[in-house]
C-alpha cells in the first residue's frame, strides 16, 4: 500500500532530522533507496530542485518523492507526514511543558541521537562524494573531470569560508557546479 | 487574523530560497521587526527549539509564531501558508522534470551538482560534529554510527539508519541509568 508506506517513511524523516535541511537529506535517501521508490540520481537531482525553489527543502523533497510515486494525493500525504512531528512537537512544547526538552531522559536520549545521526551524515556525504567525484578517476576510462569539480568546489566552498568568515551560500554552489559540469562535460 | 497569518506565511514559503536558515532570517524580519507578533527574545527562543526539535525549521517557527498569535488555529494556518506555495510548485516541476532532465547539457549540470551537494551534506555533518560535546560516549557512538553506516552506504544494505538511531538512543539510555547524569548540565550542546 503506498499511501501508508508514504506516511510512515515521511513521519520517520520528520521525527529523525535534526540539524536543517543537508542533514535531512542522508534520511530521505535512506528511506527512499530503501522502499525503492526512487533511484540515487534522480533523488540527488531533486535536491538540486529543491534548493533552487522556494520552501522548505525537506517539504519539497516530500512533495516530489510523493508525487512521483502517487499523484498529488501521495505528495500530499509525505508533505502532510514530513511536517507533522514538527508541528505537534512545537504545540507540545508551548501549551504543556516548556521545559520538556530538559527532561533528563529527554536529554540522555538526545546525547545518543545527536552523535549518531552526525555519523550518518558523515558516512552519506563521504560515500556521496567518493561516488560522483573521486571514483570516476578508478575507472576504465579514467576520468578526471569528476575530482576536478571535486577539488574546485571543495577549495571554493571551504577556502572563501576562511577569508570571509562567512559561509558561501548553497543556492551559489549548486549554481557554481551546474556551470562546472556543462564547462567539463560539454553543453 | 488567521487569514493574515496564513497570507504572510505564504509570502514567506513562496519567497525564501534555500531552506531553513534564509527562512528564520525572513520570519525575523517579518514577525519581529515588521509586525511585532513576538520579541526579538522569542525568536531566539524558537531558533533553539527548532535547532533542538526534529523537522523542518521553517515548519517549527510558523507552528511558534502562529500559536502565538490565535492559538492551535494559527498554528495550522501558519504552518499550512508556509508549506502550500512550494507544494503546488514542486508539484507542476515533478511533472515535467524527466523531460527536461534529457536534455544534454541540463543532465551534464547535474553531473557537476551531484558533487556540490555531497559537499554541502559533509559540511551539514561536521557542523554537528564541531557543536556536539566531544565525550568519549559521544564520540564513540559517533564512531561506530559512520562505521555502520559507510559500509551500508558501499555494501547498498538494506539495514535502515533509523534501526542505527534506535539503537544509539538505548545505549545512550542505558549508559544513563547505569553512570547517571554526565559531569556538565546536559551532555549536549544545544
Amino acid at each position: 500500500m503506498i499511501y501508508l508506506e508514504l506516511f510512515v517513511g515521511f513521519l520517520t524523516v520528520g521525527l529523525f532530522s535534526f540539524g536543517g535541511a543537508y542533514a535531512a537529506i542522508p534520511l530521505i535517501r535512506d528511506v527512499v533507496l530503501s522502499y525503492g521508490w526512487l533511484d540515487e540520481d534522480t533523488l540527488m537531482n531533486m535536491v538540486a530542485i529543491s534548493e533552487s525553489t522556494p520552501g522548505p527543502i525537506m517539504v519539497n523533497m516530500a512533495t516530489y518523492v510523493g508525487s512521483r510515486k502517487a499523484g498529488i494525493w501521495g505528495g500530499a500525504l509525505a508533505t502532510f507526514a514530513v511536517i507533522l512531528p514538527a508541528f505537534f512537537i512545537i504545540l507540545l512544547i508551548m501549551v504543556l511543558m516548556r521545559k520538556m526538552l530538559d527532561h533528563k531522559y529527554v536529554q540522555a536520549v538526545f546525547r545518543g541521537l545527536k552523535p549518531c545521526i552526525a555519523g550518518i551524515i558523515l558516512a552519506t556525504g563521504c560515500h556521496m562524494i567518493i561516488k560522483n567525484g573521486i571514483s570516476p578517476l578508478f575507472q576504465q576510462a579514467m576520468d578526471f573531470r569528476a575530482p576536478i569539480i571535486f577539488l574546485i568546489l571543495a577549495l571554493l566552498y571551504f577556502g572563501l569560508r576562511g577569508v570571509r568568515k562567512k559561509k558561501t551560500s548553497p543556492i551559489i554552489m549548486i549554481a557554481i557546479s551546474a556551470v562546472l559540469g556543462i564547462f567539463a562535460y560539454g553543453a | 487574523m488567521v487569514f493574515t497569518l496564513f497570507f504572510t506565511f505564504a509570502k514567506i514559503g513562496l519567497f525564501t530560497f534555500g531552506g531553513g536558515y534564509a527562512m528564520i532570517s525572513i520570519i525575523e524580519n517579518i514577525c519581529v521587526e515588521q509586525k511585532n507578533w513576538i520579541t526579538h527574545d522569542e525568536m531566539m527562543d524558537v531558533t533553539v527549539i527548532a535547532e533542538s526539535t526534529p523537522g523542518p525549521i521553517a515548519i517549527n517557527c510558523a507552528t511558534y509564531v502562529g500559536y502565538k498569535q490565535k492559538g492551535i488555529w494559527g498554528a495550522m494556518a501558519a504552518t499550512l501558508g508556509v508549506v502550500l506555495p512550494s507544494f503546488f510548485i514542486i508539484y507542476l516541476i515533478s511533472a515535467f522534470l524527466d523531460n527536461f532532465l534529457e536534455i544534454t547539457w541540463i543532465a551534464n549540470a547535474f553531473k557537476g551538482i551531484r558533487i556540490a551537494v555531497g559537499l554541502l551534506i559533509l559540511d551539514a555533518g561536521i557542523n554537528m560534529f564541531v557543536k556536539m560535546k566531544k565525550k568519549f560516549v559521544s564520540c564513540t557512538i559517533m564512531a561506530c554510527s559512520f562505521a555502520a553506516m559507510f559500509l551500508i552506504c558501499i555494501f547498498a544494505w538494506s539495514f535502515s539508519s533509523v534501526f542505527l538511531m534506535l539503537i544509539a538512543a538505548v545505549v545512550s539510555l542505558v549508559i544513563f541509568f547505569i553512570q547517571g547524569e554526565p559531569a556538565g548540565k546536559g551532555g549536549e550542546s544545544r
